[in-house]
């Protein structure tokens, strides 16, 4: 059908409806006097699932440039378009930051500065001085880590804005030159995210369990979020198919992306075990303390084993055969349940560590997910409608249109 | 009435991807195709009936992993009970994540080297053994295609070879 995508007024009031679910779930909470703490464990939840949607899209967007692949290009505005919603969440992600440093929030204990000092004024020892996070002053030092934070983000967003921008103007002119110099960008940023990326998820996620530390835990996160990443490509595009656009993706592209999220959520397992089985056959108390936190008496467990049998055995089991992978229905409904339980994931990575046992997953946590989701789609679909919704003119185009596997 | 074999010798794959085609349709069978790589969509263009080495592959993995766990079991739960690091392993069950990596190798080792095997078995390709390969111009840039029919189609079929691009059609009558 047409190459340009433009949101319907039906789309439109849906995400309006959906933003809008979020706000009042917001106010619901409000009103019924759900604790501040559990509110902002959920909105830091919601805010770094999705921003990490838009940070694994700019990275596979420039693994794409770096690896000279040809088999995405079709689809290659699709992830851009999810890639722009990285700025947006990342602002509010720094956002966030910023409240529990002006103390709206006491999300992370290291935050507050009393844990650092270990004699009050009158000589006495003060009851609020923790020796453990003391340890890590000099890590989470406001200077250090607000520099980290900024420098970062700023090199995720500004490498997100050059390919994109590039890509766009690439389309006009055909100038092979921009293509050849986005590769450069991209491997430069390839190895600024693989060294910067776990710092990012020790700052946001780990040090919520301050005490806690995990050399895996970056890598795990990061796994999770590239299969969230390849999960939202798939089931945008199968819509975007199902709409009748993307004319030139075929059952091959589809295959693909069935092979990612496969091999990302083996990935994710992976990860994942390397880490309990490591902390697990230790046993040593200051490591075990995470997984006592989950699998304790805080009632995670039904959920943390849920969550990880799900991410492991539904791809397993369902995308292991190839038609499988170029049925839609099944790529559409496995793709849905595993976007939940990513979600999940990082619902059970937050919460044990700010509202101990007092989580629930009631009214609140979905409206505001469904919000998060509403606000990510609408600004997704409004980077897809700008431009025609499959590249014009690059240098693989046609190989890619000829994909077979 | 004699078979004959007929090798045609094309000089690139999409040449020859569209000659499957056309050959295909034409309704003659293709006894075999040579070629130096791996060519995307010919056994689509022959119709050529999906590999069963997955499904091998499956069965491998699936009696492997079965194996791991019985001895592991034998092992370490009932024969030699250990106590290892505070993790007393008298019931497999309660051990498993310790367990789970040399039963993930066996099962990756075991489906991998069978199926290799089951390859090198079913296409007969040992070292030393002759090949049955006609040419040996297909191990460097040509594609053979070969067909066995009846003696009074070889003209036929040969025209029809070199209409479709072949660039040499060889009649080998046994």
């Amino acid at each position: 059908m047409s190459l340009i995508y433009t949101i319907s007024d039906k789309t439109k009031k849906i995400l309006f409806a959906m933003m809008a679910i979020g706000v009042f779930a917001f106010f619901y909470a409000l009103v019924r006097g759900i604790p501040g703490q559990r509110i902002w464990a959920n909105l830091l939840v919601n805010i770094f699932f999705f921003m990490s949607i838009g940070l694994g899209a700019t990275f596979y967007m420039a693994k794409k440039y770096a690896a000279e692949a040809s088999y995405a290009i079709v689809y290659k505005r699709v992830y851009e378009a999810i890639s722009g919603y990285l700025p947006v969440g990342a602002l509010m992600l720094i956002l966030f930051l910023a409240a529990g440093f002006l103390g709206l929030h006491h999300i992370y204990h290291w935050m507050d500065k009393n844990v650092y000092i270990e004699k009050l004024a009158n000589g006495e020892t003060n009851p609020l001085f923790d020796k453990g996070i003391a340890h890590k002053a000099a890590y989470f030092n406001p200077m250090f880590f607000w520099g980290r934070i900024l420098v970062f983000f700023g090199l995720f967003i500004l490498a997100q804005r050059t390919l994109r921008k590039r890509s766009l103007e690439e389309d006009l002119t055909g100038d092979i030159s921009l293509y050849k110099k986005s590769i450069t960008t991209s491997a430069w940023f390839l190895v600024v995210f693989g060294f910067t990326a776990p710092v990012i998820v020790w700052d946001v996620i780990m040090s919520v369990d301050t005490h806690w530390f995990s050399t895996m835990f970056g890598w795990y996160v990061l796994a999770g979020f590239w299969c969230t990443t390849m999960i939202t490509i798939l089931l945008l595009s199968l819509y975007l198919k199902g709409k009748g656009h993307l004319e030139e993706m075929n059952d091959n592209h589809f295959h693909d992306l069935g092979k990612w999220v496969f091999a990302l959520s083996v990935l994710w397992t992976y990860t994942f075990f390397c880490q309990f089985m490591l902390i697990w056959y230790a046993n040593i108390p200051e490591e075990v303390t995470y997984f006592q936190d989950r699998l304790g008496s805080f009632g995670y467990r039904p959920l943390f084993w849920i969550m990880f049998f799900t991410n492991l055995i539904l791809p397993l089991i369902v995308l292991m055969s190839r038609d499988a992978k170029r049925n839609p229905k099944f790529l559409m409904i496995v793709g849905g349940i595993l976007i939940l339980t990513h979600w999940l994931d990082v619902f059970v990575m937050v919460m044990p560590g700010t509202v101990g046992a007092n989580w629930k997953i009631g009214p609140m946590e979905l409206g505001m997910f469904i919000g998060f989701a509403g606000l990510f789609l609408f600004v997704v679909l409004n980077q897809l409608a700008k431009v025609p919704l499959v590249v014009q003119k690059h240098p693989m185009l046609d190989e890619s249109k000829h994909h077979q596997i | 009435m004699s078979t004959n074999t007929i090798h045609a010798i094309y000089d690139d794959d999409e040449v020859l991807v569209n000659a499957a085609k056309t050959i295909h349709s034409a309704g003659i069978s293709v006894k075999e195709v040579f070629t130096p790589f791996a060519v995307h969509g010919l056994p689509e263009a022959l119709h050529t009936p999906r590999t069963r080495i997955a499904i091998c592959s499956f069965i491998y993995g699936a009696i492997a992993c079965s194996l791991a766990c019985l001895t592991i079991w034998y092992f370490t739960v009932y024969d030699w009970p250990q106590d290892v690091g505070g993790k007393p392993s008298w019931t497999l069950y309660h051990n498993i994540p310790a367990f789970i990596p040399p039963i993930f190798e066996f099962t990756v080792f075991c489906s991998a080297h069978f199926m290799f095997w089951t390859l090198l078995f079913r296409s007969w390709i040992f070292p030393g053994v002759t090949p049955k390969n006609p040419d040996p111009r297909t191990t460097d840039d040509k594609f053979l295609v070969l067909i066995e029919t009846d003696s009074n189609e070889v003209d036929k079929i040969s025209r029809m070879l070199k209409e479709t691009g072949a660039s040499e059609v060889k009649i080998v009558s046994n």
